[in-house]
């Protein structure tokens, strides 16, 4: 009992600091990659091809001044962040993340809490998140804020239904809510993925993945073009800091999972070993975050609800319909 | 352990929940409410019913997320609400008579004849398997009469919101600026 507390901690201080410095990491290539797609250079004083610049960005957050505007509700606004930042890694904490492996002797098994329904947990653990932006809009007393937190409701109740029902048709193929299931599922090599029996499913999960992380083709709860900066507008240093670890870690979060659902896993595929496997993969989904964001421009909420309701809706019931009859 | 995470759990719901009913503030009450949903969740956590838990957990981020729009619509947030309250002894005494009445209600069951599970877990199966087992045989009829009253509620609620649903509001062009104001009255 003890030891499985011990166990438990130690992965947990684990996932969060290198989440949080991968997080960090992620900005970096954020800007390296779209100045890359846009024929910019990006960042390159700061050290060797500008890799300090993390550090002194992370210095700059860390020392500036954590203004409360005079009218806000100061708890709420300042709980507000750490609600988006604890729940992106609480929902980590149901991902398996590599295979098993041992050290000096003692079998690790890479994932915090083992839980039975562990994807459906992750989904909601990261639609839980989306209080973050919605509180902070609400207790700033700023218009923007407002309208920021607004469009946090509207995003929520567009994605939340595609989401669930696209992730469904896997769910009855597998027969298992287990992550981890899915994974030994798919573990006969690449012409088991569940992608070639579910693509469709795998391009709505997608779409939805990108709307749960607040990414650019849905990215309206904070566009500076229309609202300022949306639900953030009034917040600045570390506080702004976790929101933006929050969204990374939900990013890295939703590419393991379109990793274990759709693309096989932590299974080795050929001469690659499986831990290898999976983070080429997620590294994958996360450069197919930044490629769309290079290459597509942002909806309006309308065209999003539109979207969600009216297009990939019934598509997924249409997907769950078939998968059904198949199996039946 | 587990005493423990129940008595941490029940502390906080009772006292998340008490400043919902209480606070003056909208947000005060709205998130409280929604903090007290999830920790409730913890609950069924604790007694091993991981999918019940996770139901709880999504089921009710989403409508508090919806009961959250409608204070954004109708009240600044960052201000104290006045209450109107015509009769406070009332309000005191109905209150606790309902809290009184569902305290005699669910110690009834456990003073009589104590909980016993009907249905006991069959062997191998998981939470998510169980939970469908019964709701498959037992529990089928209200099942699918549940079913059918969302069904009917939907179906209402696509015609109450659908009157108006064929002129968008965003992507009217400047000409029709009469026709759009006259909506927007229409809709207040």
């Amino acid at each position: 009992m003890d030891a499985l507390i011990i166990e438990t901690v130690v992965k947990a201080i684990v996932v969060l600091l290198v989440i949080s410095a991968l997080a960090g990491f992620g900005t970096y290539l954020e800007r390296k990659v779209l100045a890359f797609m846009q024929r910019r250079l990006g960042p390159m004083h700061v050290g060797p091809f500008g890799l300090l610049q993390i550090l002194a960005d992370g210095i700059k957050l860390f020392t500036k001044e954590d203004i409360v505007p005079q009218h806000a509700n100061r708890l709420i606004f300042m709980v507000a962040p750490a609600i988006t930042a604890a729940t992106a890694f609480i929902a980590l904490a149901a991902v398996p993340l590599f295979p098993e492996f041992t050290l000096f002797g003692y079998t690790i098994r890479p994932i915090v809490a083992d839980l039975n329904v562990g994807i459906l947990f992750v989904l909601g653990a990261m639609a839980s998140g989306l209080y973050g932006p919605l509180l902070a809009g609400m207790a700033q007393a700023n218009k923007w804020g407002i309208i920021g937190s607004a469009r946090t409701a509207i995003l929520f109740l567009s994605y939340e239904v595609v989401t669930g029902l696209s992730i469904l048709a896997p769910i009855m193929i597998v027969g298992s809510l287990s992550l981890i299931d899915f994974n030994n599922a798919q573990a006969g090599g690449v012409s088991d993925w569940m992608v070639w029996q579910q693509p469709v499913a795998f391009v709505l999960f997608l779409i939805a993945g990108f709307a749960e992380t607040n990414r650019t083709p849905f990215d309206l709860l904070e566009h500076e073009a229309e609202v300022i900066s949306g639900y953030a507008t009034e917040y600045s240093g570390m506080r702004w800091g976790m929101f933006f670890i929050g969204e990374y870690a939900n990013m890295i979060t939703v590419a393991f999972l379109a990793s274990l659902v759709f693309f096989g896993g932590f299974n080795p595929i050929g001469f690659i070993p499986g831990f290898l496997a999976i983070i080429l993969k997620v590294s994958f989904f996360f450069f197919l975050m930044l490629w769309v964001r290079a290459s597509w421009p942002h909806v309006r909420p309308d065209q999003l609800m539109w979207l969600c309701w009216k297009v990939l809706m019934p598509i997924a019931i249409l997907n769950i319909l078939i998968t059904g009859i198949v199996l039946l | 352990m587990e005493q423990f995470a129940f008595y941490l759990f029940s502390v906080l719901t009772i006292g998340l929940f008490l400043v919902t009913v209480l606070s003056n503030n909208v947000l005060y009450a709205m998130t409280s409410l929604a903090a007290g949903m999830v920790i409730i969740s913890g609950f069924f956590f604790i007694l091993g019913a991981d999918f019940l838990g996770v139901v709880q957990l999504i089921v009710y981020v989403g409508a508090v997320m919806a009961l959250y729009s409608f204070g954004m619509m109708f009240f600044d947030a960052t201000r104290e609400i006045k209450e109107k309250n015509t009769n406070a002894y009332l309000v005191f005494f109905l209150g606790g008579m309902i809290a009184l009445l569902l305290v005699v209600m669910f110690s009834v069951l456990i003073m009589g004849e104590g909980i016993v599970a009907m249905y006991p877990t069959p062997e191998g199966a998981n939470n998510p398997q169980a939970v469908g087992l019964v709701l498959f045989t037992k529990y089928l009829v209200p099942f699918e009469v549940a079913a059918v009253m969302l069904l009917v509620a939907m179906i209402a609620g696509i015609i109450l919101a659908g009157k108006k649903m064929d002129d968008s509001l965003t992507t009217k062009d400047e000409n029709h600026e009469e026709e759009m104001t006259f909506s927007l009255k229409d809709v207040r």
